[in-house]
């Protein structure tokens, strides 16, 4: 064991640390966006509606991240028409690409789960609504949406801990997360053993605030 | 369409083989998976708090830490661990783990965690009245185990089992990091060759597509199969 390895490449993994956070935190804001509006298409009763928000969450939740970040970092600059247009700006960029596809990846997820959520409401909520006289936006956003809410917490959890895991394929794009940092540190000392366990220190504390966080909310908001 | 012709010219052949290999890390990865769960569900389960810290660190630290370190760990670390205990038997010589075996073991222990967790799970939603019984009948523990719980425990893991086949197929992906020629490495050859990196992945995306459909229908029909008479 080589301790001082290990003090000194703390600081380095520590800064790091805050573009995995900034990655995770923007691409579950956006994921979460997204995943609101497909789940909210999936629930439509129009079949072409229905199937694309189906395609979009079977498309994304089929295939591996690393694919989906390298088709978007790599592929879509072959695009001519995308090269010449102002998107370019934010494509060129592997901070950009790599929030895309983290966004587009958590979206679908986050879709199945607020889905399902909203599915399994039980009816006596909404007809006890209905019931009162109120309009089908108020019983959609004051009764389903809070209801939906809590009964996903536990799966949206699981859902931001995959999510910080993924970040981790920053790192082959080019972005110096901390998986990417850790990387560098092992091949150049060849001191696997002492980094991975500084690094998957920091990881496991995320994973256990996140843990925590929502077992606060669920106690919070449970009924 | 004449990137994809077989032989020389294209690269349809090297895919198809890239697809096998995908599938191979996949099964031996799955397999090492269960070997681990099979260790660590009864550890998990066992009335010994020390046996239930250590079964609970491994699920916990490699179900909280990042696909990618655990396989740069084994990449960087593996040869560094098998030297280390071969020079405890005499053996000083450079010795190389090929990409395979070191992939396989890096998904298969996560996959393990992700398994012990479902095994774990299956066994205790198993009614506590199949205990007893097998209890009151006399069995021994080897054919309590075989006979009454490991059934039940399969036909109600399969569901979930088939989550983790799906993680496991997507993580062998990050193999490709390592050299290991699969469908990811072999898309970022042929895309650094052709120039045409939108058509490769997306091809590869497409091959994933399938291999997860596929196997999805084969986990149904294994479901359906082990639910006779439920």
């Amino acid at each position: 064991m080589d301790f001082d390895l290990m003090l000194n490449s703390f600081p380095k993994l520590l800064n790091a640390t805050l573009i995995t956070l900034k990655l995770l935190s923007l691409s579950l804001i956006i994921g979460l966006i997204l995943g609101f509006c497909f789940a909210i298409l999936r629930l439509s009763k129009n079949i072409f509606i229905n199937r694309f928000a189906y395609g979009y969450s079977y498309l994304f939740r089929g295939t591996p991240l690393l694919v989906q970040i390298f088709i978007i970092y790599f592929g879509l600059g072959q695009i001519e028409f995308l090269r010449s247009s102002f998107l370019w700006v934010i494509l060129k960029e592997p901070y950009w690409c790599a929030i895309i596809a983290f966004s587009l990846n958590t979206g679908a997820y986050t879709s199945e789960i607020i889905r399902s959520a909203l599915q399994t409401i039980n009816l006596g909520f909404i007809e006890a609504g209905k019931s009162l006289g109120l309009s089908n936006k108020i019983i959609f956003f004051k009764i389903q949406t809070p209801i939906a809410i809590r009964q996903s917490l536990p799966a949206y959890g699981n859902e931001i801990i995959l999510m910080l895991k993924g970040t981790s394929l920053a790192s082959t794009v080019t972005l110096m997360d901390l998986t990417g940092v850790a990387k560098y540190i092992i091949s150049t000392t060849f001191k696997p053993v002492e980094v991975f366990i500084v690094a998957g220190g920091i990881y496991l504390f995320l994973t256990f605030l996140v843990h925590n966080l929502i077992k606060f909310l669920e106690k919070k908001y449970s009924y | 369409m004449s990137l994809l012709s077989f032989g020389n010219s294209g690269w349809g052949d090297e895919l198809f083989f890239a697809t096998l290999m995908t599938l191979a890390v996949s099964l031996t990865a799955m397999i090492i998976g269960f070997i681990f769960a099979l260790i660590f569900t009864p550890l998990k389960l066992s009335k010994n708090r020390f046996l239930n810290i250590i079964a609970n660190s491994y699920t916990t630290v490699i179900r909280g830490v990042p696909e990618l370190l655990v396989i740069y760990l084994f990449f960087f670390g593996g040869s560094g661990a098998v030297m280390f205990v071969a020079s405890i038997f005499g053996y000083n010589e450079y010795i190389e783990i090929n990409a395979f075996i070191t992939g396989s073991f890096a998904i298969g222990i996560i996959s393990g965690a992700y398994s012990t967790e479902v095994f774990r799970g299956a066994i205790q939603s198993i009614d506590k009245g199949q205990f007893e019984a097998s209890q009151v009948l006399g069995l021994k523990k080897p054919i309590h185990f075989l006979k009454v719980i490991l059934p039940q425990m399969l036909r109600l893991a399969i569901p979930n089992l088939s989550n983790v086949w799906q993680i496991t197929l997507k993580d062998t992906s990050l193999i490709s990091v390592t050299g290991l020629v699969e469908i990811m490495r072999q898309s970022y050859i042929a895309a650094g060759s052709t120039r045409d990196p939108l058509f490769f992945y997306s091809f590869a995306a497409l091959l994933y597509l399938l291999l997860t459909f596929l196997s999805m229908k084969l986990i149904n029909k294994l479901e359906i199969k082990y639910n006779r008479g439920f």
